[in-house]
């Protein structure tokens, strides 16, 4: 009877430090439930921060001057810096690294969906520094104040850093603009394909987000997928405005009764088969992510012998 | 094959400050723990210095020994200056 007195006792301690908006660290008691909760999105997130690596990175080698090639090179190894902040923080929980990469492979563990849409072309490198990570930009800032502690240190780290993502690609695009026709074209088209999947960033709608309200009351979450995502909204139009492109949402519209942007609901069902594996690329981005695994290998053996031998000498010596 | 051991990272933003413990990461040896903390936490001029530490290497006072651990400072309140009372119009104190 002893245990369950004293898991009642940890439990309401764990509720106070929530209630009054304080952490909660690697070593203190938890919910199993707040754990695994905790573990699933951080996983996720890590995740995505690694598999958004290939949309772009194919562009490294292609970027049209040494400048470009040198920001976005800086932009793919920040996405890494990310990924590795976030399986940290993931760790402390609990779960090892080797096991979230296993579960990625497998497809227990997913990653943002937006991954799985292709970058056709260079136009889609701004576009995905301006809208993919002005969407993780507005999903990530309140993260910083997420109830588990190392989680939102990570957070921090982050969000100083993606502002020079979503910057660099603003200003990719303003240089498009001031181009050619074909140019400016060449944006436009790639802001009516990342459009909606930008908008899909922040997960179903409330009424069909399962986890949100548990997250909520954890303090994972503090905002709903749907209160980011009108706050996005009203983020971007200006911006495309000054840019000189449209949004392909004809239901899009000043509302001077809420103080916000109306606008059109993303295709849900497309939403649904991108999670479900049936993107254009889910495919491909696991594949490659394999490859990289096993084609690392060699490294981390050798590494690995490396230290040994280096640690006998030292015990002969 | 098992995994590389883990490692917390330190890092000296600038001379004069202590070091501050900003995340961890996985290394064969100390010498890559180093060369990966400066790739992975000071890509920005970040820190002047870094300590990498086998995880292993720290004893952590748990949380549930919290209050019998640090309870001997809470009732020694005329430790903190603010614990005696002075006239107001005392200067320099």
């Amino acid at each position: 009877m002893t245990t369950t007195v004293d898991e009642q006792e940890l439990a309401a301690r764990f509720d106070e430090t929530v209630a009054r908006r304080d952490r909660i660290e690697p070593r203190d008691w938890m919910p199993e439930a707040y754990r695994s909760t905790v573990i699933r999105q951080v996983a996720q997130h890590a995740h995505s921060e690694v598999i958004g690596m290939q949309p772009e990175g194919a562009w490294v080698g292609r970027a049209p001057s040494l400048r470009r090639k040198a920001i976005l090179l800086a932009k793919v190894q920040d996405e890494a810096g990310h990924g590795l902040y976030l399986y940290s923080a993931a760790e402390t929980l609990g779960i090892s690294r080797q096991e979230m990469t296993q579960r990625l492979l497998t497809g227990r563990q997913k990653y943002s969906s937006i991954f799985n849409y292709p970058a056709l072309s260079y136009a889609d490198v701004g576009t995905i520094g301006w809208l993919v990570d002005g969407a993780a930009i507005c999903n990530q800032v309140p993260l910083c104040r997420t109830s588990y502690g190392p989680y939102g240190r990570a957070m921090i780290r982050i969000c100083k850093e993606e502002s020079f993502h979503q910057r660099q690609g603003y200003e990719l695009l303003l240089t498009m603009m001031r181009g050619t026709d074909e140019q400016r074209a060449m944006v436009q088209e790639s802001v009516n394909r990342f459009w909606w999947p930008a908008l899909m960033m922040f997960g179903p709608p409330d009424a069909d987000s399962s986890n949100t309200a548990q997250s909520m009351a954890w303090g994972i979450k503090t905002h709903t997928n749907d209160e980011l995502r009108q706050k996005f909204v009203d983020m971007s139009v200006p911006q495309a405005e000054a840019l000189g492109v449209t949004f392909p949402d004809p239901e899009l519209g000043w509302n001077e009764e809420r103080g916000h942007y109306d606008f059109g609901q993303p295709d849900w069902e497309e939403f649904w088969a991108v999670v479900k594996g049936n993107g254009p690329c889910n495919t491909q981005r696991i594949a490659h992510r394999q490859r990289a695994w096993d084609d690392g290998a060699w490294v981390r053996e050798a590494s690995s012998a490396w230290a040994v031998r280096q640690q006998k000498e030292a015990c002969h010596e | 094959m098992s995994e590389w051991p883990l490692y917390e990272v330190f890092v000296r933003s600038k001379r004069g400050l202590n070091h501050v413990h900003v995340g961890s990461l996985h290394a064969p040896d100390d010498r890559m723990a180093l060369l990966h903390a400066r790739d992975v936490y000071t890509r920005r001029n970040e820190g002047v210095s870094i300590w990498v530490v086998p995880s292993s290497a720290i004893t952590a006072s748990s949380p549930d020994e919290k209050d019998p651990l640090f309870a001997p400072s809470g009732d020694k309140v005329y430790r903190h200056p603010t614990f005696y009372v002075l006239p107001s119009d005392v200067p320099h104190m």
